[in-house]
């Protein structure tokens, strides 16, 4: 390719040069050789020889230009021209550059979030080694305990490390406000299962992990960075967490990822006591543990599953097991990248899915814009053609406009790409995993920029290929209106499933709108107008409780919490308040308050799974749930008095069908707990999510529970604007104890909105992608019938002439439109269904076969094609037809 | 247009040159020219050079380096099949031309 060829010379110029000046001298010196065997003298037959040449400087310049300037001026030239062919049609040039840069933006952004998070291994070496291990309860995984832990520890072979970890957000007290920043107690074996070792400093050994143990700490770059100015003499140091002083052993790599904590800025030593696992009523056994190994090289995780089936299959004397971590129904193995991506896994392919539709659809109609385009320059280049222009020419000329659009198409597309990335990130829901790492892909944009450019020149070039097939003459004569058949009919197709696409994404759209709606309608079964929440905490030794006096913490505790809910009365504007140990719609694991309950007039050994709250008086009250019967638990309710329930309406109605439940009792699981008379019945509320109807549900008394939660939720109900009362609020706790911390202070309302953000996230991108979709599919449709309107002007002359009316001609035109628009409905329904069926996990309330959205979606898509007919059929039936004819 | 003209009949003679000769240097396509044409046409030697040039770059003819009976080293031109498409083309147009200014010149 000549092209290239000079472009390639530009850089090899220094070589060219001594090629031209040897090739010049081999023509001097053999001219010298003639002369002299011609008979001159040495001298003259040199002088004839050089004034023969000429110029030799000069001609060994333009020799060069020759080699590779040329090249390049005629690429300029090429270039100027192409700016100047889309100058003339601006919409033109915009509509495709715009499309281009959706198609590419969109699809790059949407890759870029989801490759780190579904398909990037994780920055861990060998990642695909690391297996995270749940305990199973009615094929649900559930958190482990440290028994199971330290069984699997001891029994398996299959890993080289296992570890066990919880959340632990330490106080760090002495500052004005107390602060709890994010960490983990974790085994000692936890960052070898990751692979990753500390920066400064060592490791946590065996000897670190043992009951009273030695108090240290591992901090994370981040953490050591902000909150120690990155001193490197911070090995060593004493740092005080929940009144301890703990020693910091080493400071983790930057960029080091915690993928089970993404803010984890601390990590300690988890220091469980082995010796008490044959006591079962110990937290050794309850299921409150994470765990993950890594694999020994050689071991794959099928092989590592079978064998935690066959140690949970054959207990062992010397590992006791109590009934609810029997391990009976085996474990959950799963690869650690698989166990991140469980919740988000089937919202970000569905994401995936559409934004491929999109760039699909922007490919057809970029083809579609460009083929239309060539028909209306077939005249142009018939007349280049027979002025001699050679068929290669017209094609680099056609090539150039290709790229310049795709190029600048793909600028504009970055730009899309990154504020897009920006905006995922921003919209992002709350538990999308590994955001730190999602930036612009640079393979995958250009995979989207190299598709579009791809099928934007060959679309591009089709009118260059077919210019030496055309009759010169005919197209010069028939002008701009010459149409081959073949290239409407490829338009046509292009139309027809543009609208099926835009169909097929619409559908979805319209099914995620349909669920979200239904799903915001749910009543959550309490009001979350007016209600703030916050997280109150408890953290001291003056909360422990002591051997000398068994309890002691637990009654402090309650005190304090008591004090601070009589403070937090009495701000103005509070109309009520109560402590739970548990709210709704948060991100509270659910699995800290599932007991099973044993109700009066059960079998013996009958357990019934219900969530069980622990609530302070005046907590009903504030978050509004309805009392049905009885009374709510109040002042009376304290440690001293008999111990009383209350049921939600769904107990109440199942349990003692037919009978009155108030005053019946219920068991919870330990022997030492005494039973709980019912005294209220109230409504059902919903728990862990609008979605999930689960209303099982038994509320305590805070002063009446077995042991106090170090962590209880308050809900305060204000006249007015409940985020504002914040500051009050937590004035109000911080002067019956300032030490205490106050976190996730947040409104209901907001809560709410929290918990659906997922939804609301994937809705939105489907809203967007469809709108997208549908003015593309309404721009093919128009683009199409203005190009055959102005194809058409004779014959549409020539029927008016003949006497059809302003209303033939704009039916015909419209009915050419939607004939099309019709005919990628009925194709698009049936991808609409699989497109139902993709996304049917998402839905809520609706089947993927809603009628109610399949007509809307119809009706919107026929409305909008009618629109884009109306314009081009306006047109056509304003020809005047003297006009037109005599044009001819 | 004058220059196009003349730049035209050089590569025309360059050409044809090289579907007489086959393979020859750029002084014996000066020399063949001023034989050829019995010393009617004397062309500025080095001009010769950037034509080869340029018509080696569009691809109608091809280059490489040997050595020449007397043991030197020089650069052999020689045409490609796309040169010899573009002979003919110009050879036709070069008469049409021809034609045109003789029968221009009898009329006037």
């Amino acid at each position: 390719m000549p092209l290239l060829r000079r472009i390639a010379n530009l850089f090899r110029r220094p070589r060219l040069e001594r090629e031209i000046e040897a090739e010049m001298l081999a023509h001097i010196e053999m001219r010298v050789a003639d002369n002299l065997a011609a008979g001159m003298s040495r001298e003259e037959a040199r002088r004839d020889a050089l004034v023969r040449f000429g110029n030799r400087l000069a001609t060994k310049e333009r020799t060069a230009a020759q080699d590779a300037a040329l090249g390049l001026e005629s690429v300029a030239r090429d270039l100027r021209y192409a700016l100047r062919q889309l100058g003339r049609s601006p919409g033109f040039a915009a509509t495709a550059i715009v499309i281009l840069a959706l198609g590419i933006g969109a699809s790059t952004a949407i890759f870029s979030a989801v490759n780190p998070i579904l398909f990037e291994p994780l920055p861990y070496p060998h990642a695909n080694r690391i297996l995270t291990i749940w305990d199973t309860f009615r094929g649900e995984r559930l958190e482990t305990t440290f028994g199971t832990y330290f069984e699997l520890l001891e029994r398996s072979r299959s890993f080289e490390a296992l570890a066990a970890f919880e959340p632990w957000q330490p106080v760090i007290t002495g500052a004005e406000r107390p602060e709890r920043p994010d960490g983990q107690s974790v085994t000692a074996s936890y960052f070898r299962v990751l692979g990753v070792s500390p920066a400064i400093g060592r490791d946590f050994q065996p000897a670190d992990d043992v009951f009273r143990g030695p108090r240290v700490v591992i901090l994370s770059d981040r953490f050591w960075r902000k909150r120690f100015a990155a001193d490197r003499g911070i090995l060593g140091r004493q740092i005080k967490l929940d009144d301890d002083n703990y020693t910091v052993i080493g400071v983790m790599p930057l960029g080091f990822e915690d993928a089970f904590i993404p803010s984890a800025g601390i990590w300690a030593p988890m220091q469980y006591d082995s010796s008490t696992l044959n006591d079962f009523n110990t937290w050794a056994w309850g299921h409150h543990l994470r765990m993950a190994g890594r694999l020994r090289p050689g071991v794959d995780i099928d092989q590592a599953r079978s064998e935690l089936d066959q140690i949970a299959s054959h207990p062992q004397p010397q590992f006791p097991r109590p009934a609810w971590a029997s391990m009976q129904s085996g474990s959950l193995v799963d690869s650690l990248q698989g166990d991140m991506v469980r919740g988000v896994k089937p919202t970000l392919l569905a994401v995936l899915g559409a934004v491929t539709l999109l760039l699909v659809i922007a490919c057809v109609n970029v083809t579609s814009l460009l083929l239309g385009r060539g028909v209306l320059r077939q005249s142009e280049f018939a007349m280049r053609a027979t002025l001699g222009a050679a068929r290669s020419r017209l094609i680099r000329q056609l090539l150039t406009e290709s790229v310049l659009l795709a190029l600048l198409g793909g600028g504009l597309g970055l730009a899309v790409a990154f504020a897009g990335i920006k905006a995922l990130v921003a919209l992002g829901p709350p538990g999308l995993p590994r955001v730190d790492a999602i930036a612009l892909d640079a393979p995958v944009f250009c995979f989207a920029f190299a598709l579009a450019a791809l099928v934007g020149i060959a679309a591009g070039l089709i009118p260059a290929l077919q210019t030496p097939r055309v009759n010169l003459q005919s197209g010069l004569q028939q002008g701009a209106r010459t149409t081959t058949g073949s290239s409407q009919w490829t338009r046509r197709t292009l139309v027809v499933s543009e609208v099926a696409l835009a169909l097929m994404l619409l559908i979805a759209a319209g099914l995620l709108f349909r669920s979200m709606q239904r799903l915001l309608s749910v009543d959550p079964g309490f009001s979350t107008d007016h209600v703030l929440t916050m997280q109150v905490q408890t953290a001291g030794h003056k909360f422990d409780d002591l051997v000398s006096a068994p309890g002691a913490g637990n009654a402090v505790r309650r005190r304090f919490f008591a004090q601070a809910l009589e403070e937090v009365r009495k701000i103005p504007g509070v109309t009520a308040a109560g402590f739970t140990s548990v709210l709704p719609l948060s991100n509270d694991p659910s699995w800290v308050s599932l007991y099973g309950a044993h109700f009066e007039g059960d079998p013996p050994d009958r357990r019934h799974q219900v969530f069980r709250y622990a609530v302070s008086p005046g907590y009903c009250e504030a978050l509004g749930i309805p009392l049905i019967r009885g009374r709510f638990i109040d002042a009376r309710d304290v440690a001293g008095a008999p111990h009383v329930a209350l049921i939600s309406e769904s107990l109440a109605r199942r349990q003692f069908a037919g009978q009155d439940a108030i005053g019946k009792r219920v068991h919870f699981a330990r022997a030492e707990v005494p039973d709980f008379t019912i005294v209220g019945i109230v409504g059902n509320i919903r728990q862990s999510s609008l979605a999930l109807d689960e209303p099982d549900a038994v509320y305590l008394s805070t002063g009446q529970t077995w042991f106090a939660d170090d962590t209880l939720s308050l809900v305060v109900r204000a006249h007015g604007d409940a985020a504002a009362l914040a500051p009050a609020v937590r004035d109000a706790i911080w002067r019956i104890d300032k030490d205490q911390p106050v976190l996730r202070v947040v409104t209901m309302s907001k809560l709410r909105d929290i918990s659906v953000a997922q939804r609301r996230f994937v809705l939105i991108l489907f809203e967007a992608f469809s709108l997208v979709a549908l003015v593309l599919a309404a721009t093919g449709i128009y683009g199409l019938l203005a190009s055959s309107v102005a194809e058409r002007t004779r014959e549409i002359g020539v029927r008016t002439a003949l006497g059809a009316s302003r209303a033939d001609i704009l039916a015909l035109v419209v009915g050419q439109g939607l004939k099309l628009a019709l005919v990628g409905l009925l194709l698009g329904v049936g991808g609409a269904m699989l497109a139902g069926r993709a996304i049917a996990t998402l839905l809520f309330g609706v089947t993927g076969l809603d009628p109610t959205t399949y007509a809307g979606v119809t009706v919107l898509l026929l409305f909008v094609s009618a629109v884009a007919c109306l314009v081009p059929a306006r047109r056509a039936a304003s020809i005047d037809p003297m006009q037109a004819l005599r044009n001819e | 247009m004058a220059k196009n003209d003349l730049q035209g009949t050089l590569d025309l003679l360059v050409l044809k040159t090289l579907a007489h000769a086959g393979t020859l240097h750029g002084y014996g396509i000066v020399l063949h020219i001023q034989r050829a044409s019995d010393e009617l046409l004397r062309v500025e030697e080095g001009s010769l050079y950037p034509a080869l040039h340029r018509m080696e770059q569009t691809g109608w003819i091809a280059s490489e380096w040997a050595m020449t009976e007397t043991n030197r080293k020089a650069k052999y031109y020689k045409l490609t099949a796309q040169g010899r498409r573009q002979l003919q083309q110009a050879e036709e147009s070069f008469d049409q031309l021809v034609k045109g200014v003789r029968a221009v010149l009898r009329y006037a």
